[in-house]
């Protein structure tokens, strides 16, 4: 696999103030990362690579961390990123079938991103919403009491907000 | 003037209730028709949002399943000071009493009071307790006081409260630290969330009285990142408290300094697990440590510290307030006071659910939680995630006791409660925890590593309908041995669900293996959809909602679906209006 790092030129000057507040805190690695991750969508390689010389975390330390916690993403999400909660109530209320709907409606699969860079899906755990369920979260919007038709349904709604933002 | 308070939990506004909150501060333009505010989840999320209208002298009406088209009709109504329009959103005496038969102490405020007001949680006895402690108690009368209400640690394993904050005490070194596991990761537990976000200021006092019964002058919670409103609330409670003195130097006057901060979590069950939490808040992967030595005595940065979860803290001041008597004399021989569970799955009536220990599982699922949805048959209820186990209908008159449930192979956990009816197939099921186990196995050891993968292997050819003679042998073999080698409580206990589900359902895994049939007709590589002729009246539906053109027959012909092209994904028994498809 050819190493893509060199495409990838982040604004690392948006790190700044993070790095002056965390920098020399013994263990806030995974706060740092929360706050790059908020800042630029996902954790780039380029600033993997500043945050360790900032703070003298090896790089492979940081991958450790950012591999381990299903929080981190390594690559760029779409614009909605839906969170699909697999916890138990919502597997016992039929939580695979709107996985399929989703699936089925924009063509991507748990992990992958829509070509239009739109729609990312994700599986989560739980999200603690268990009597609405089958429970999604959309960027901190919650939908319960989710049917195949309902879910495709937001999405249709979300593709045309997006149309339209894109129009104006 | 009447108060409208309008329920807004994370389930409550999933439901709606932001959307009813707006339209009745719309409708409220000069503010003088009624005071509105807002409240905490008071657990009864089958009917969110909920809006709870107070008339001058206190007394409550509660509309219930509120939509924002109804706020122009309940502002008329409070202005006319008559709420006899509203008759129809009023919560049925039936629902009612899913509240009225709970006794409730972790939960006292949530649903009652506004969660971002400190002064609400001042008006109900708020932060008493803590000035109590710190003008007349000892540390070490804080602990005696906790020794007997019999408190014991509601996150999973009931270990005693009083032990470990003596351990914590009883340890040497200056800096000490008290650490709360917000990290509520069982899927199917929502009570810490709702206690952050319905009554934060109760979890910050109890932490405070634990903090000073330790000895400790810092307080960190970890919170899930999944839980974004929690962390809003909790750090509005924190700074709150703090410009009134209840945090920070020299508390109260009493020459007790101690502050708090929150960190938010990344999304990994095994922190959970206190060692791993531990790492993690050190900026690790959250891998867990061996024991000993105990958190008690190298915890955080390898100095003392003590971790107790939401629901234990947010019982802490009613018992310092009430006495550790009050406390103890609720509940069994061995477990005392209530505790709380989230009660979700197939059940009428789910929700947040506070009993006194000592009632039994029937009294939560049926009395309470109104029994099984849609008129079909109880099947088992799911106790404590993926450390627990299903407990079956034969022992729903299990009380509610650490003990008593560990007997039946499930444990009480953080108070997950998921009901299954008929139609959840059990092996099924144990594949669901495996899956989750395995994907949430930190790698460590090897026990975990391997030995859940490998269980999830056996189970999914069983659902698959390729499960081998001595399958359910060799799945035994691996869970015990998974149990006696594994690090950490998470691998301890990821065979549980397995074992629990082969004790009481061992005739389903034999009729996946060697049958070929799920008799809950649920996995998929073992059922098959057909068109009963009697019943179909040819109107095309199925076969137009067909996602790959198995479904044949003219219109007003009975239709016939080919089994070698279905995918078996239930759109045309979804789409049938007529209940012709059957599943096989």
């Amino acid at each position: 696999m050819e190493c893509s790092c060199k495409n990838v030129h982040s604004d690392l000057s948006l790190l700044d103030t993070v790095l002056d507040t965390y920098a020399n805190v013994d263990g806030s690695l995974i706060t740092i990362l929360q706050k790059a991750q908020e800042i630029y969508g996902y954790l780039p390689q380029d600033v993997i690579r500043h945050i360790s010389e900032k703070t003298g975390v090896k790089p492979a330390k940081i991958m450790g961390v950012a591999t381990f916690y299903t929080q981190f993403r390594l690559k760029p999400v779409g614009k909605y990123l839906i969170m699909l909660c697999k916890g138990t109530a919502c597997h016992v209320n039929g939580s695979d079938l709107i996985e399929k709907t989703i699936t089925e409606t924009l063509g991507i699969h748990d992990g992958e991103t829509t070509e239009d860079g739109l729609f990312t899906l994700k599986n989560v755990a739980c999200l603690g919403c268990c009597s609405l369920s089958p429970v999604m979260m959309i960027n901190e919007e919650t939908y319960g009491s989710l049917t195949p038709d309902k879910a495709k349904k937001i999405l249709a709604e979300l593709t045309a907000q997006a149309k339209e933002g894109a129009n104006v | 003037m009447m108060k409208v308070v309008v329920g807004a939990g994370s389930c409550g506004i999933a439901a709606g209730a932001q959307k009813v909150y707006d339209a009745l501060e719309a409708l409220n333009t000069e503010n003088t028709a009624f005071e509105l505010r807002i409240t905490g989840c008071n657990g009864m999320c089958f009917l969110e949002p909920i809006v709870d209208i107070y008339d001058e002298s206190g007394d409550l009406t509660r509309l219930v399943k509120v939509t924002a088209a109804d706020a122009e009709k309940i502002v008329v109504a409070v202005q006319n000071q008559d709420l006899s329009a509203l008759d129809n959103l009023k919560i049925s005496n039936e629902d009612a009493e899913f509240l009225s038969k709970q006794t409730r102490i972790a939960l006292r405020h949530c649903g009652v009071i506004d969660p971002e007001s400190i002064e609400d949680y001042e008006n109900t006895d708020g932060y008493k307790a803590i000035r109590k402690v710190l003008s007349e108690m000892t540390p070490e009368q804080v602990i005696e006081e906790i020794k007997i209400s019999g408190l014991a640690g509601r996150g999973g394993a009931g270990f005693p409260t009083w032990f470990k904050w003596n351990a914590a005490r009883s340890s040497d070194g200056e800096e000490k630290y008290l650490i709360c596991n917000a990290d509520e990761g069982d899927p199917g537990a929502f009570m810490d969330r709702a206690v952050i976000e319905g009554d934060p200021h109760s979890l910050i006092e109890g932490m405070l009285i634990g903090a000073y019964a330790i000895g400790a002058k810092e307080m960190i919670v970890y919170v899930r990142a999944e839980y974004p409103l929690a962390i809003k609330r909790l750090e509005n409670a924190i700074h709150q408290a703090e410009e009134k003195g209840y945090l920070g130097e020299n508390i109260l006057g009493s020459g007790f300094s101690c502050k708090m901060r929150i960190k938010a979590g990344a999304g990994a069950f095994v922190c959970g697990e206190e060692t791993a939490l531990i790492e993690s808040l050190e900026g690790s992967r959250g891998m867990p440590r061996l024991k000993p030595p105990f958190p008690a005595q190298a915890g955080y940065w390898h100095k003392p510290s003590n971790i107790n979860n939401v629901e234990t803290f947010a019982n802490v001041a009613w018992i310092l307030l009430n006495g550790g008597e009050k406390f103890a004399a609720m509940g069994t021989e061995g477990s005392k006071g209530t505790k709380v569970f989230a009660l979700t799955g197939k059940v009428r009536r789910g929700g947040l659910v506070e009993i006194p220990m000592g009632k039994t599982l029937r009294d939560v699922i049926f009395d309470i939680g109104g029994g099984i949805r849609g008129g079909k048959q109880f099947k088992a209820v799911q106790m404590g995630g993926p450390s627990g186990g299903c407990i079956p209908e034969a022992l729903l008159d299990t009380v509610i006791d650490y003990k008593a449930l560990g007997a039946t192979g499930a444990i009480m956990g953080s108070g997950g409660m998921v009901v299954m009816d008929e139609d959840t197939c059990m092996v099924g099921m144990a594949k669901f925890f495996l899956d989750f186990t395995a994907k949430e196995s930190c790698g460590k050891c090897v026990h975990c590593r391997l030995g859940t993968k490998r269980m999830l292997e056996v189970l999914t050819r069983i659902a698959d309908g390729e499960g081998r003679d001595g399958d359910i042998e060799l799945l035994e073999e691996l869970c015990y041995s998974i149990k006696d080698g594994a690090l950490c409580g998470l691998g301890q206990t990821a065979p549980n669900p397995v074992l629990t589900t082969i004790r009481y359902f061992r005739n389903e895994f034999e009729a996946h293996i060697t049958d070929k049939k799920c008799p809950a007709g649920e996995c998929t590589a073992l059922i098959s959809y057909e068109i009963n002729a009697e019943k179909c009246v040819g109107c095309t539906k199925c076969a137009r909602n067909c996602p790959v053109h198995a479904i044949s027959g003219a219109v007003k012909q009975v239709h016939s679906i080919d089994p070698e092209i279905c995918i078996k994904c239930g759109k045309c028994a979804e789409n049938c209006n007529f209940g012709a498809v059957e599943v096989h």
